[in-house]
């Protein structure tokens, strides 16, 4: 397989068919690149394997937790709208935070207990079952004097080449999506459906993991869950995809 | 936490063919994996599952590795009475969960 | 060119009796093909499996072969007198050829069964129905898989 990729890369040295910004116009989920029957497993709540985690997730909301006994139903009603907005400015760090760190930060502080291990079963349970209540709203992250630079260091993030294959983000994804890479087609990248039942995992999973994952694949370092570097790179992949309907918790291959 | 879900339309016409669709949360661990070091990661699957109608079975499968994890399996039975419609799967390692669903038949 | 999860699969399975070995069974086809045969045989005794009456819908082209869906369908009265007794898939390319089996009956009103398969391979795939008279019908369906483009094995 790095043979394979090796040459892609070679390919990429110079210049490609198409370079910059997709126009929004443009802009697709990969819900769209995906085969018929993949997608009717995303359209069908019966069938979609996200829903079991979205079901836990809507336990573990009710349930008392943590030395102060609270259950996050106690305080919170509707969280229609929140995922569509992350990641959001948390104003005590000073720097905006994912929903998942969103969530730990409630656990932590409110529900005096002990943080949920990222990627953990339950974290992504509770993750699922709120981003399911923005489904079909379109995404939405504020950008304003204070995000703003941290949204700069996203798009900074994304078109940088790095790794041993010297790849960028922008390259695969705004140059090059519709294209196929080892047989897969590159989807133009964009977070509409997290946490995703993804079907190489086998299981859900965070667009942290799947930013983890991609980093990997091209042989760049992986920054740890959680890490300035990853949520300013979030941030920017959800303002790229303003405007597009969340679909989560989507599947995808 | 969510073990199974299972999709029975709530009502229907007597002698109606109704659609069912059901979802069990496990990994379905083939057998076949090995870990980071090269130790092979023993088979840990659903084996069968069993779908009752007031007691009687109406359909049963017998799974094996290469089913995919968190298991779908849709089938259709008649609806000839209102009653319950119990499910249950069964693997290894103990594993055992039933659902139930209510169905009216008019 | 083996692809990396054949390699894998294919040293999974030869490890199973002694640990030690990590070679590919030059003979893993044939060994498969013979497993598929065994596991017809089981089946269907040495009745005629013939084509027909059975459709076997799987993707073309799959996303990934972790999750493939498949739906197979039986023409079938589903009446005490005439119907499906039994639904069958199996694989050829797999580490082992039966996928899934179905006992069901009249009180099913259609034979049909939709799941999701993992299919090791490019390969075809069969569905084998036996109905109340004892009669075995098929279908088959060609696969093709390809592996995802990034992988995320080694990433701690």
């Amino acid at each position: 397989m790095s043979l394979r990729l090796l040459l892609l890369a070679a390919c990429f040295a110079g210049a490609s068919a198409r370079a910059g910004e997709i126009p929004p116009d443009q802009r697709r989920s990969g819900y769209e690149t995906m085969s018929r029957e993949t997608r009717a497993i995303q359209d069908d709540d019966a069938t979609n394997p996200g829903m079991l985690s979205v079901l836990d997730g809507e336990a573990l909301w009710k349930r008392k937790a943590g030395a102060a006994d609270r259950a996050c139903a106690d305080c919170h009603k509707s969280m229609k709208g929140v995922a569509a907005r992350y990641p959001a400015f948390d104003p005590a760090r000073g720097r905006p935070v994912t929903l998942e760190q969103r969530i730990n930060g409630c656990i932590v502080e409110r529900q005096k207990a002990p943080a949920l291990a990222y990627e953990s079963k339950e974290l992504l349970a509770l993750t699922a079952y709120v981003a399911l209540q923005s489904r079909g709203l379109p995404i939405a992250p504020r950008i304003d004097a204070k995000t703003r630079p941290f949204l700069e260091a996203g798009r900074e993030a994304f078109h940088r080449r790095q790794g041993q294959l010297n790849l960028s983000c922008a390259l695969c994804h705004d140059d090059n999506w519709g294209r196929h890479l080892a047989g897969s087609p590159i989807p133009q990248g964009h977070p509409t459906g997290y946490p995703i039942y993804r079907l190489e995992w086998q299981s859900l999973g965070s667009l942290e993991r799947r930013l983890r994952n991609c980093l990997f694949g091209i042989r760049a370092q992986v920054p740890g869950f959680g890490s300035d570097e990853l949520v300013d790179l979030e941030l920017y992949l959800m303002w790229r995809a303003r405007g597009m309907k969340l679909e989560a918790p989507a599947v995808r291959p | 936490m969510a073990r199974a879900v299972v999709t029975v339309p709530p009502r229907a016409r007597r002698g109606e063919i109704v659609e069912i669709k059901t979802l069990a949360q496990h990994p379905m661990e083939t057998g076949f994996r090995r870990t980071q070091t090269g130790e092979l990661i023993p088979r840990d699957i659903i084996r069968t599952f069993r779908c009752s109608y007031n007691g009687t079975e109406v359909f049963r499968a017998e799974l094996h590795p290469a089913i995919a994890a968190n298991p779908l399996i849709a089938f259709t039975t008649v609806a000839t009475e209102s009653g319950t419609l119990s499910f249950e799967w069964a693997g290894d390692n103990g594993y055992t969960v039933t659902e139930i669903a209510a169905i009216k038949v008019e | 060119m083996t692809t990396r999860r054949e390699f894998l699969v294919l040293a999974a399975a030869l490890a199973a009796p002694t640990a030690a070995r990590a070679q590919v069974d030059p003979n893993l086809a044939a060994n498969r093909k013979a497993a598929f045969q065994a596991a017809l045989k089981r089946i269907a005794g040495d009745a005629p499996v013939r084509k027909g009456r059975v459709k076997l819908v799987l993707p073309p082209l799959i996303d990934n072969g972790n999750s493939v869906p498949l739906t197979v369908s039986v023409e079938s009265p589903m009446t005490e007198a005439d119907h499906v007794k039994a639904i069958h898939v199996l694989t050829e390319k797999n580490p082992l050829p039966d996928v899934v089996s179905v006992a069901l009956g009249p009180r099913a009103g259609r034979a049909t069964l939709t799941t999701r398969v993992r299919l090791a391979d490019t390969q075809t795939v069969t569905a084998i129905a036996q109905t109340s008279d004892g009669a075995f019908w098929s279908d088959t369906a060609e696969v093709v898989v390809t592996l995802s483009a990034c992988l995320e094995e080694g990433l701690i």
